[in-house]
């Protein structure tokens, strides 16, 4: 049975589409057949993220005009034979694409993938509207900061009226050190807010902007980012996977932190 | 950082979280000021036929303590505080 999933945030910059990649990347690894849609139509960035920026030959506004058959804007993943890219267009804007064209393309994927992951773009217009058209269920990406959970507050409102049958959080850029000495929300703070289950939380790991510079996804590494986005797929998948210790017991966490920066390039 | 402790300063996520739950309650009424103003007019209008009241100094606002509906919402309500100057308005 296949999903559609879509990543959405309201506020922009919170990390969307860097998640969209890892979790569509992580999924890929675990052997699912996984498609990445940037619906981001004038701003898209899914490709370089991927590092798949000069393999474009087609985007989503051409199969949605009919200018080519899906398949042949669909792009292969270097490393995952069962990812696939499906860009944005860069020189068209968001009123380019309706939402029941995106029902449409979105159900003829359903049917040769596991996981259709739509990349969401910031805002609540048009381009919103477009990516939530033809998923069943979202994944709301939010950082601990007032600004960022108010808009997620915002979007799950709007999720919640179109009936969506499973609505995930994910925090991300979470600074241990900062929650420890009292500056930054928790997860557990930003869940009660919230009210929404918690798929995972995701650490201000610089190995992120590393990952983003090469074109990498770094789900499934060593790194602490790495690791937690693999978890997050997990739990996508429906595998229950204990949380990372994140804002209970600090000295642990720097135990494992430690740890980690001595066996850097170890199996683990 | 002793001295800190002293002056017991709140914390800034607690402050995060106090202005968040206070910002959410009327972002997710969804109720504009101006609609707020409006009703207090009225309000103000109709009881001005029975008694002198306050209007300055009375408040009125939307709060969300009514039943739960999922997801923290709860179902909004009416809070009005509206000081009576007098109750028989012949005097």
């Amino acid at each position: 049975m296949s999903e559609v999933i879509v990543v959405t945030s309201g506020k922009g910059g919170v990390g969307k589409t860097t998640t969209s990649a890892n979790v569509g990347t992580g999924l890929a690894a675990m052997g699912k057949r996984v498609v990445l849609i940037d619906t981001d139509i004038g701003l898209r960035n899914l490709d370089v993220v991927m590092g798949l920026e000069n393999r474009i030959v087609y985007n989503l506004v051409d199969v949605v005009e009919g200018k080519c058959r899906i398949k042949q804007a669909l792009i292969r993943d270097k490393r995952h034979p069962t990812l696939y890219l499906l860009p944005s267009a860069q020189t068209k804007d968001k009123t380019a694409v309706r939402p029941d064209q995106m029902i449409k393309m979105v159900s003829q994927l359903r049917e040769q993938f596991d996981y259709v992951i739509l990349d969401c773009p910031a805002g609540i217009e048009q381009g919103f509207k477009n990516a939530i058209a033809g998923a069943d269920r979202a994944l709301v990406v939010t950082t601990p900061e007032v600004s960022a959970i108010r808009d997620a507050d915002r979007i799950i409102g709007l999720l919640e009226a179109e009936e969506f049958k499973k609505i995930d959080l994910m925090i991300n850029r979470m600074r241990l050190d900062m929650v420890k000495r009292g500056d930054m929300m928790s997860a557990s703070d930003v869940v009660e807010i919230l009210a929404l289950p918690l798929i995972g939380v995701v650490p201000d790991d610089e190995n992120v902007v590393i990952a983003t510079n090469q074109g990498e996804p770094l789900v499934g590494n060593s790194t602490l980012a790495g690791r937690a986005y693999q978890n997050i797929c997990y739990r996508v998948a429906g595998k229950e996977v204990p949380f990372m210790e994140f804002d209970k017991s600090i000295s642990f966490w720097t135990k494992v932190t430690g740890i980690f920066h001595k066996s850097q390039g170890g199996t683990k | 950082m002793k001295v800190k402790n002293l002056f017991r300063r709140k914390k800034s996520n607690e402050i995060a979280k106090d202005r968040l739950k206070i910002l959410l309650i009327s972002d997710r009424v969804n109720c504009s000021q101006e609609m707020i103003e409006m009703i207090k007019m009225d309000i103000v209008k109709v009881l001005s036929k029975y008694m002198k009241i306050d209007s300055k100094s009375m408040e009125i606002q939307i709060n969300q303590t009514g039943n739960n509906k999922g997801r923290n919402m709860k179902n909004p309500s009416l809070y009005a505080n509206i000081p009576i100057i007098d109750l028989n308005k012949n005097l």
